[in-house]
């Protein structure tokens, strides 16, 4: 029982920050405030695909030793698939003929001695923050819209003004 | 469990600091305040980033929910409000929320109990795809992070995407409150009779500091975009913590005078020569028989068979995307920036 | 000479451990020092008082602290580095918010504190 509340006690604090920011998206009706709710609940997301790529052991997933690109030392002799995108058989088929398995196998090794977290939610993630920003900003941009069209960001007051504003309608009509 | 205990306690400590400062965020009334500790939250988000090995992704929250999104959230509450009014709630208004929440959260924590141990390593998440990243990058792509080649190599469509996508909110922001124009117009006026600067300059520190570091904030900005492939960084860090020492410069030197070191027409042009240039990375690998964004044919057809052992249509197909991705997020903070901050004809000091 | 020379070369690693856990640790308590102090004092100005002293001291023994741990490597000259832009940043913020608390018109509380009186709390 400790051992399974310490492998999933990260995944319910991230629910109760989720929930912590859905009740403030919920509860307050100033929007400029709801808006903080939501990027609560946003970076808790965030939080949640980021603990499901963490590895027991394993380090940030940056090659040591400088991966290929800093590997200058095997350079010239190996030869395998020409295109990046499928070249898993051409790895394969290459590696006995051109004696050029060095490549694939250094990063092999690389991977066998050195636990790395999984990077794909690390992408993810990194691109969804700049995003989120970037949609935040079109959020603020309309709460600054309604402020100036109603004089307020507040939900009750914006509906009281709109209920009235039909209401004179409906009589002038 | 073989965790090393001096990690879940540090997991432990960052958590409950989380907890702490959302459920301040609840309970404050004072906009100020509130958009601060959001601030402070991201921060702590990104510590505990750290902690799970996320350093690009920690490097991203720092620079964006610490950095930016405070800047623009002062911005925007300083065209509305500075504080939240409590209506008197009674009822189902004050308890619905509460209820929603909870039933919502419980049937995720029920939900949770599904998913695998945390960190376990043979987890469905980190047993295919991302094993294979981390296997393959050395061989077919080159760059040491892992992160930067799949974030402009493997995915680099994705990324495509997501670039165009802040662009186009930068697009809808300004169509929503403009360019700034009224901060530019304000500008002309006031440039006829220049302030004389006072004797009592309260900002004079601020003045002098800041000076000295704006510059070397925009020289970091190009050190983490080029270091980007051996360590943590890349375009979408260094876009935001170049718009940062524009940022900052506004807030200290005044806007009109920043709209004059980086002119806003510049900065839209910016952002959309990022999404051009990234898009024809693209195009170049199309007109050479590739794939759409697959860089080995950046700059020729290769002969079937050869194997470039440097990876350079790689490394330069990556360095030309993420110039296109540093000015597209860089250009398109800056044109939000302007819009919030020159929405207002003048903002006072007192009012930062 | 030898001895000496020979003696160090023995000692010089687990010193350099030694030291260096230790002068984390202490930075660490110096930050929590400052973390009550923020905490407990009765004014904005002593609050900044005491939250100067992890920018200060606490950091800069931690950074210490760390660079020993590290070994003289990159990470020697990246830690200098953040030791000295903290050292321009954190006292700029403080007279930032200290200067705007001022222009703002909150009088610190002068002479002898009488407990914990609420129409004084400067926050």
């Amino acid at each position: 029982m400790p051992d399974y509340v310490l492998s999933h006690y990260n995944y319910w604090v991230v629910i109760v920050l989720m929930m912590v920011g859905l009740y403030i998206v919920f509860e307050s009706g100033n929007l400029i405030k709801r808006l903080v709710g939501l990027s609560i609940f946003q970076t808790s997301v965030f939080l949640l695909y980021i603990s499901l790529g963490k590895v027991a052991g394993g380090t940030a997933p940056i090659l040591i030793g400088g991966g290929h690109g800093g590997d200058k030392s095997h350079g010239g002799d190996e030869s395998h698939g020409a295109e990046g995108a499928h070249a898993v058989e051409a790895v394969d088929a290459h590696a006995g003929g051109h004696g050029g398995a060095h490549d694939a196998a250094h990063g092999a090794e690389h991977a066998a001695e050195i636990l790395y977290s999984n990077p794909l939610p690390h992408v993810l993630i990194l691109t969804a923050i700049v995003v989120g920003v970037a949609t935040l900003s079109v959020g603020l941009a309309i709460s600054v819209r309604i402020r100036e069209a109603y004089g307020s960001v507040e939900n009750d007051e914006i509906r009281a003004a709109d209920i009235s504003l039909g209401e004179a309608e409906e009589t002038a009509a | 469990m073989n965790f090393v205990s001096s990690i879940v306690l540090v997991d432990i400590a960052l958590l409950a600091m989380l907890g702490v400062v959302a459920v301040a965020i609840i309970r404050l009334k004072s906009l100020f305040a509130i958009v601060m500790l959001s601030g402070v939250y991201s921060l702590v988000s990104a510590t505990w980033f750290v902690a799970m090995d996320a350093v690009d992704v920690a490097f991203t929250e720092a620079a964006v929910g610490a950095g930016i999104s405070t800047a623009l959230m002062l911005g925007a509450m300083l065209l509305t409000a500075r504080r939240v009014k409590t209506p008197d709630k009674a009822g189902a208004r004050r308890w619905g929320p509460f209820l929603a929440v909870f039933a919502t959260g419980g049937l995720l924590i029920f939900a949770s109990t599904d998913l695998p141990a945390f960190g376990d390593p043979n987890s469905p998440a980190n047993s295919y795809v991302g094993k294979d990243y981390i296997e393959r990058t050395p061989s077919e792509v080159g760059p040491p992070n892992i992160v930067t080649a799949v974030l402009a190599s493997y995915r680099g469509f994705d990324t495509f995407g997501e670039t165009v996508v802040i662009f186009a909110a930068g697009v809808a922001v300004a169509l929503l409150i403009g360019f700034g124009e009224r901060a530019l117009a304000f500008s002309g006026q006031r440039s006829v009779t220049p302030e004389p600067v006072s004797p009592d300059d309260h900002h004079m520190v601020l003045r002098v500091v800041s000076k000295l570091l704006i510059p070397l904030i925009a020289l970091y900005a190009f050190y983490v975009q080029f270091h980007g492939d051996y360590g943590p960084g890349g375009g979408f860090q260094a876009g935001v913590i170049f718009a940062v020492a524009v940022i900052l410069n506004a807030l200290i030197f005044g806007l009109s005078e920043t709209m004059d070191a980086v002119p806003a027409g510049a900065a839209r042009a910016g952002a959309a020569f990022g999404v051009l240039l990234y898009g024809g990375v693209g195009v170049v690998n199309l007109l050479n028989g590739g794939a759409f964004l697959d860089y080995d044919y950046l700059f020729e057809t290769p002969a079937p068979g050869s194997y470039d052992p440097h990876h350079w249509g790689q490394h330069f197909g990556i360095l030309l995307v993420e110039l296109g991705v540093l000015a597209t997020v860089a250009s398109t903070m800056i044109v939000i920036f302007y819009a919030f901050a020159g929405r207002a004809p003048e903002i006072r000091d007192e009012d930062w | 000479m030898a001895d000496i020379a020979a003696f160090f070369a023995h000692w010089a690693e687990p010193l350099r451990v030694w030291l260096g856990t230790a002068l984390a640790l202490a930075g660490g308590v110096l930050v929590t020092i400052g973390a009550v102090g923020v905490l407990r004092f009765p004014d904005f100005y002593t609050r900044l008082h005491a939250a100067s002293v992890t920018d200060t001291m606490g950091a800069t023994l931690l950074l210490l602290g760390m660079a020993l741990l590290a070994g003289w490597s990159l990470v020697t000259f990246k830690l200098a580095l953040i030791w000295m832009f903290l050292f321009l940043t954190s006292p700029t913020a403080s007279h930032a918010a200290a200067n705007a608390a001022h222009t703002a018109g909150l009088e610190p509380i002068v002479g002898r504190w009488r407990g914990d009186d609420k129409s004084e709390d400067g926050a």
